[in-house]
């Protein structure tokens, strides 16, 4: 039962990257990272800006070779393979479409590199794609004559259309305002599991990496911190990195606690759970929660998040803040 | 705001008025008197001279300058857009690069049509060093011919079309060449079918930087050609000096500038068109 598990997890390995690294003249960008994806699986490389995020996906397209280590994709090794023989495609940061063709046009251009398929073929697969991101009807767009929005939709439209091993994704969302940043996220969740299609997702975004993905890599320095899924990750971090990485985090006597797991109180709630006194020093009303911080007795500040309606503590104060030591975040560094 | 607008432009409209158009009415009024006896015109007011123009015999000329202009320009698209290409994706030493393009213009144009006619002719570097390696018995005829003259046209206004060209693709996204690599495009199809259409502004300001000197040109016909191979230019010339027919000479330049703003009017709009 167990060896028949472990065979199927093999052979549905889309793509495998072994050991890899990639060294430049003065900077180490990648310092030996391994991770694999299995089929129709959305998973998120996260991290700051200069971490390597970047790197790994131009290694994986074929824009750049690693200094050392191997990529297979659906089994097979593509070390030495250009861009254009790899069975991957991309979503650039930009889009990257391009702006003397229309909409159709930057549809068809990877269909149209493909030996044997027939001009009715690629109509017709241009127009279930571009049905596909509901974008019927702007066919004959140029891409400066359609919103934002709808280039990030065209851009994805061209890269599913090859029907690629793995899509690599650059944070395709960065150039759209918040608010359309948030809906394009719903839209790209729902088209990935109907396609199916494994999704290789880059963002600097952790609220971003946390909502859309199956599983995340959390990378720094050239370096992997910690691969999982979101909540192991968001409640079992590893790393302070990945702790503070994912979301606020309070580190009081060592442990971290997140602020929304504290509870504030003007009584010590003897409840046997963790608690530490403070003064409130500020409380900052964000609409559907309010943040209270406090400060301890050893100079550090704590941070609570309160449900609305649930702060009725005045500045200067002195309050008890507690929570269940189930709770802690239990990091090795 | 409209007396600073009119300040900056009086210096250059002044130049042009006194130093360009003023001449150009100079010449308007050659064409269209009679010829003297030692050169200089006379009246009366005449247009015969632009019904020479359109002769059998001069209607060759213009004709033939047309093609080898073009044959020109078509051969400096074809060397300058690899290189200005090369150039614009060029990692390292891009101002060295351009600067070696424009390297020539540091020496006169006439110095460096005599230095290619020592290397071309018959007892030139290239002739000499052929027989002398006995690879040809008779000196191969390099100079004083048409192939000669299209050669010493592309040398010169290579330039012309480098720079253009290289001002086009230097702005251009590289992420469309990855974009294009990715979805399957060999480098060559991606020249062709993203590199190319993006650069057309440029490859039309080089072609008409090229093809209007080309056009005129009297220099390169009159020595590399041996005098042989008239072109408009050479024409335009001999009216005034040898001929001293000043008013077909004027008639022909203006003929030739009209054509020069026809070709140039087409092509702008078409590159409007592209935009």
């Amino acid at each position: 039962m167990f060896l028949r598990y472990i065979v199927v997890y093999e052979v549905d390995k889309v793509l495998e990257l072994r050991a890899l690294t990639k060294h430049y003249p003065n900077h180490h960008a990648l310092k030996g990272i391994s991770f694999s994806l299995t089929q129709g699986e959305f998973f998120s490389l996260v991290g700051p800006s200069g971490c390597g995020k970047t790197t790994t996906l131009r290694l994986i397209g074929g824009f750049e070779e690693p200094t050392s280590g191997e990529i297979t994709l659906a089994g097979r090794p593509v070390a030495g393979l250009p861009p254009y023989r790899r069975e991957v495609s991309t979503v650039f940061q930009n889009y990257a479409l391009f702006p003397h063709l229309t909409v159709a046009q930057n549809v068809a251009f990877g269909l149209e590199r493909r030996n044997g398929v027939t001009r009715s073929t690629i109509r017709n697969r241009v127009e279930q794609a571009l049905a596909l991101v509901q974008l019927s009807g702007k066919e004959a767009r140029k891409p400066n004559q359609i919103s934002g929005g709808e280039r990030q939709r065209v851009a994805l439209a061209r890269s599913l259309v090859v029907e690629p091993k793995v899509l690599l994704l650059d944070e395709p969302l960065s150039a759209l305002d918040p608010k359309l940043r948030k809906q394009m996220r719903q839209e790209l969740k729902s088209l990935q599991r109907r396609v199916g299609i494994a999704f290789l997702f880059i963002t600097h975004d952790q609220e971003e990496a946390l909502s859309l993905s199956d599983r995340i890599a959390v990378m720094n320095q050239g370096s992997i911190e910690q691969i999982g899924k979101p909540r192991e990750l968001y409640q079992e971090p590893t790393s302070r990195f990945v702790a503070e990485f994912l979301g606020e985090v309070n580190w009081v006597n060592g442990a971290g606690i997140r602020p929304e797991a504290i509870r504030v109180s003007k009584e010590n709630p003897a409840n046997g759970a963790r608690s530490v006194a403070g003064v409130v020093e500020s409380s900052t009303f964000l609409g559907n929660v309010t943040h209270l911080a406090a400060r301890l007795p050893n100079g550090a500040n704590c941070t609570a998040q309160l449900p609305l309606n649930g702060c009725t503590f005045e500045l200067g104060e002195p309050v008890h803040l507690w929570w269940d030591a189930s709770d802690e975040l239990r990091v090795s560094a | 705001m409209k007396h600073l607008r009119a300040a900056f432009l009086a210096p250059g409209v002044a130049v042009m008025a006194i130093l360009f158009f003023a001449p150009l009415l100079i010449v308007l009024a050659y064409s269209l008197l009679t010829r003297g006896a030692y050169g200089g015109v006379v009246p009366p007011w005449t247009g015969e001279s632009y019904a020479r123009v359109f002769d059998p015999l001069y209607g060759e000329i213009l004709y033939r300058s047309v093609w080898i202009a073009g044959v020109s320009t078509a051969l400096c698209l074809a060397l300058g857009f690899p290189l200005a290409l090369y150039i614009a994706r060029a990692a390292r030493h891009k101002g060295l690069l351009l600067n070696l393009v424009m390297l020539p213009f540091w020496t006169s144009f006439l110095i460096r049509t005599y230095a290619w006619m020592f290397l071309l002719r018959d007892t030139g570097l290239i002739n000499s060093m052929l027989l002398s390696l006995h690879v040809i018995r008779e000196p191969l005829p390099l100079l004083f011919n048409t192939g000669a003259v299209i050669l010493g046209l592309v040398y010169g206004y290579l330039p012309f079309m480098v720079l253009p060209l290289y001002a086009t693709l230097e702005k251009l996204d590289p992420y469309l060449l990855d974009a294009a690599a990715d979805l399957g495009a060999a480098p060559f199809v991606t020249v062709w079918r993203v590199v190319v259409p993006l650069a057309k502004p440029g490859m039309v300001a080089g072609c008409l930087l090229v093809f209007i000197p080309c056009l005129g040109a009297y220099l390169t016909p009159d020595l590399m050609g041996g005098g042989k191979t008239v072109m408009a230019g050479n024409l335009v010339q001999n009216q005034f000096t040898t001929a001293r027919d000043w008013p077909f000479g004027a008639a022909v330049s203006l003929v030739l500038m009209v054509l020069v703003l026809v070709v140039t009017r087409a092509l702008m709009r078409r590159t409007e068109e592209l935009l």
